[in-house]
């Protein structure tokens, strides 16, 4: 615990890089996949095509992807936007299925219903699907939210600072403390991360709290999916 | 792309696959990491995943566990597994049993959830018993999942046991960390693709694994199930104005 108190400011300094690191993949992996995700619902062809490449892209480990990057991108191997772009790649490849399956998830009948009432398809999407498939999206997105968090800090073993400098540096220093304050810090992040995408569902999805049970089984179908969903 | 053509030029470097530490060597740790824990971890998960799905009992538990576990950082865990248990390839190993426990806990549990109730109802009926209908019924039907499962903790591990040289514990991180040590891209990027072409390739062969465990019952049904809409015309109500263009 000395450790700790002594370094403080480090930690607090590394624990703001780690999080200025994870909130741009996640926020991007979000719009970028929903598109993509309505893409890969609207046509059986774009589905099959757009979950294999967001499966194998899912598939490529996190280390060697940070490392390849700098190749194709043209940027050097100690720029953080490897580490960003690395993520984002997960994040989409996570988000499009859990988009896809959220919009497959709303009642035909009620778009059925939207379309009759004169909706056009953009308009019935907007209005219509995106907000009813909103609280499946958001179990995904909450999972995508905790696993960006814990592989920032792989960015650390090419150079990019995050928490997973206290790892590396404790493992050299053989000092536990240190290790374990950054676990401690990234878990907290994880859970922080979390409860504010728990209470930014309930304020833009108020409709959700009405009737929580109904899509109870489609949001836990999505996390287990995601969990199942292959590593990085 | 000429990087990546010194990459590959790396890897068929025969001065790279000779002798101890040489590139066969390496992939044989990657995998036996991968393997090894992964059974391990299915030793220990898919009994309690088939019970949690048996009972459903529990099931809360299993999704916010394999959930949370997530956000466990694989590479803290396992540097304070190696400066607790030593260096070598105990600590690597462990890291990775706990890293592929969600992922096969999931599948077997989601595996024998997923199947239909009445079937099992249908199982009771006949007078199976408890260990029968989770054998004989629930088993093969969710064997599908369970795989999926288990191909995810193959896919999770053999990614990350690319980081157990931390722990002196070998793999093919080792060149990894050698080309990062002496800026040699040509390194980094050849075993970067070794690691990712051995990702892709299990990733093949458990998607291919995962079709052929499908029950033949299941997959015969799936036939039928394209021609369960009815083949006859349907009977005409209302259509006057359609029929009229």
């Amino acid at each position: 615990m000395n450790w700790v108190a002594n370094n403080f400011g480090l930690i607090w300094g590394l624990t703001l890089d780690h999080i200025a690191l994870a909130v741009p993949p996640i926020i991007l992996g979000l719009i970028i996949s929903i598109p993509l995700g309505w893409l890969a619902n609207r046509y059986h062809a774009s589905r099959g095509i757009l979950l294999t490449v967001s499966g194998l892209l899912y598939t490529i480990p996190s280390l060697p992807l940070f490392i390849a990057l700098p190749a194709l991108l043209g940027t050097g191997i100690l720029d953080p936007v490897n580490v960003v772009v690395g993520l984002t790649i997960y994040a989409v490849a996570l988000m499009v299925r859990s988009v896809a399956d959220a919009l497959a998830a709303v009642d035909p009948g009620v778009t059925q219903a939207a379309t009759a009432m004169g909706y056009s398809t953009w308009g019935r999407f907007w209005h219509v699907e995106f907000p009813l498939a909103g609280p499946v999206l958001l179990a995904g997105l909450r999972v995508v939210s905790v696993s960006t968090v814990s592989l920032v800090s792989i960015g650390s073993v090419i150079g990019v600072s995050s928490l997973g400098y206290l790892f590396l540096n404790g493992l050299q220093r053989n000092i536990v403390a240190e290790v374990a304050s950054g676990i401690v810090a990234t878990l907290v992040i994880a859970v922080v991360f979390d409860i504010i995408l728990v209470l930014a569902g309930r304020l833009l999805m108020p409709w959700n709290r009405a009737d929580p049970k109904v899509n109870a089984r489609a949001r836990e179908r999505a996390v287990v999916g995601a969990v199942t969903a292959g590593g990085a | 792309m000429d990087l990546f053509l010194q990459g590959i030029a790396w890897i068929f470097d025969p001065a790279n696959s000779a002798g101890p530490g040489g590139i066969p060597q390496r992939l044989a740790e990657q995998l036996a990491y991968t393997f090894g824990a992964v059974a391990i971890g299915a030793v220990i998960a898919v009994p309690i995943g088939l019970l949690i799905g048996h009972t459903g009992r529990g099931r809360d538990v299993a999704v916010s566990l394999s959930g949370g576990l997530r956000a466990l950082p694989s590479l803290g865990l396992l540097i304070i597994f190696a400066l607790g248990i030593g260096i070598g390839f105990k600590a690597p190993l462990l890291t990775f049993v706990i890293l592929a426990i969600p992922p096969v806990l999931a599948g077997a549990y989601a595996g024998v959830e997923a199947v239909d109730k009445r079937t099992v109802d249908a199982a009771r009926a006949m007078g199976m018993t408890e260990w029968q209908v989770l054998t004989k019924v629930e088993l093969p039907l969710g064997l599908p999942l369970l795989i999926g499962g288990l191909r995810s903790g193959i896919l999770q591990v053999v990614a990350t046991a690319t980081l157990a040289y931390f722990a002196t514990g070998g793999a093919l991180g080792v060149f990894i960390n050698e080309g990062l040590k002496t800026r040699n891209y040509a390194e980094l990027l050849g075993a970067s693709i070794i690691v990712t072409v051995l990702a892709l390739a299990l990733e093949g062969i458990f998607a291919l694994v995962q079709r052929l465990v499908v029950p033949r019952g299941v997959a015969a049904g799936r036939v039928t199930d394209v021609r369960a809409r009815s083949t006859r015309p349907r009977t005409v109500v209302g259509n006057s104005i359609r029929e009229g263009k």
